[in-house]
């Protein structure tokens, strides 16, 4: 999320010891994992669901929504903290005119649609061996330059 | 083989495995997950230019997500290894829709035919891995988010904008699927 480069006071406290770099690189590897042994990473199964042909992709998509969504509240109600003893804080995103999320959620959803791969899944299908999404992910990173050129002059 | 990675996990497990990541991250220090920001992140890093949306530090608000990604990559790879086959088993139905648009290798992740180096350039393969990247990259920045950090993280969270951008993201997936694969397969 673009958000995330405004909270730069977090970053000074944050813990930046090498235990927190390899739980990132954990957490990346069962995420790959999870995305190949779930089948959401497959253009099969994304076709499927925009046709609208079976339950799976919506099961899980809710599922996980339900499971983040209880986890987020008991962090919030309970006052957890992170590992480092910091207070979690999660940034609300900026409305704006909401032409953005209905302008850019469309571009991306014909994306999605044509790769058959989100960017998680775009990652996670180079390592399974589909290396042609090289190619989609060298596209994205354009698509995102070219964005960021243009964004002075976008309605957001 | 662990017996975790013979089989695909029922959507029972899949779906709550997915959603632990945003307690995860935030957990571990304070990261909303979402992955489209790596591409940010990658432009910032190697091609800057004078644009303004690259210019901030992003060893500092985004190594740890480039770190994440590359685990990513990494845990298809083992799966790939060490788990069991992909066979993706669609429903008949889709499998019926697809053959009707000449699709016949049902043995990948991906239908070869469309997803391999030599097809590129053909028109499905150009509209697909390179046109289908662009219009990712180009959304999920306009978007300021993907299926991760708007779908999961964002409704999770009961954010309104998220939940504009997920009816985009369908009505934009219903679009290609139904109106522009039609004219490239």
């Amino acid at each position: 999320m673009s958000t995330a480069p405004a909270k730069a006071d977090h970053d000074t406290t944050r813990s930046r010891g090498s235990a927190t770099w390899l739980a990132y690189l954990f957490l990346g590897i069962c995420f790959g994992i999870t995305l190949t042994q779930s089948e959401v990473l497959s253009w099969f199964r994304i076709q499927e669901m925009f046709r609208f042909q079976s339950l799976r992709m919506y099961e899980i998509i809710a599922s996980a929504i339900a499971v983040a969504a209880v986890s987020v509240t008991l962090i919030k109600k309970l006052g957890l903290k992170t590992v480092s003893g910091e207070p979690i804080a999660i940034s609300p995103k900026t409305m704006g005119l909401g032409v953005r999320y209905a302008a850019g959620g469309t571009i991306f959803g014909l994306g999605w649609a044509l790769a058959g791969a989100c960017p998680g899944p775009m990652f996670a299908l180079v390592g399974n061996g589909v290396s042609v999404m090289i190619v989609a992910i060298g596209s994205a990173l354009a698509g995102t330059w070219l964005y960021g050129l243009l964004r002075p002059r976008l309605p957001h | 083989m662990p017996a975790f990675l013979s089989a695909p996990w029922p959507w029972y497990v899949a779906g709550p495995v997915i959603g632990l990541f945003v307690p995860a991250l935030l957990i571990v220090g304070n990261r909303m997950f979402g992955v489209s920001s790596n591409l940010r992140h990658l432009c910032s890093a190697l091609m800057p230019g004078q644009v303004e949306y690259f210019r901030y530090d992003w060893k500092r608000t985004g190594l740890w997500n480039l770190i994440f990604v590359a685990g990513t990559a990494v845990g298809g790879f083992l799966v790939s290894q060490w788990g069991g086959s992909h066979k993706i088993e669609i429903s008949e139905q889709t499998r019926l829709a697809l053959t009707g648009l000449g699709i016949h290798d049902f043995s990948g992740l991906a239908p070869r035919e469309v997803f391999m180096w030599s097809a590129l350039l053909t028109p499905k393969g150009f509209v697909s891995v390179v046109l289908g990247g662009f219009l990712v990259g180009f959304g999920t920045a306009y978007a300021g988010g993907c299926t991760s950090g708007h779908a999961i993280s964002g409704l999770a969270d009961l954010q309104l904008p998220s939940l504009i951008a997920v009816v985009g993201f369908f009505a934009g997936g219903l679009l290609a699927t139904h109106f522009i694969l039609p004219l490239i397969f």
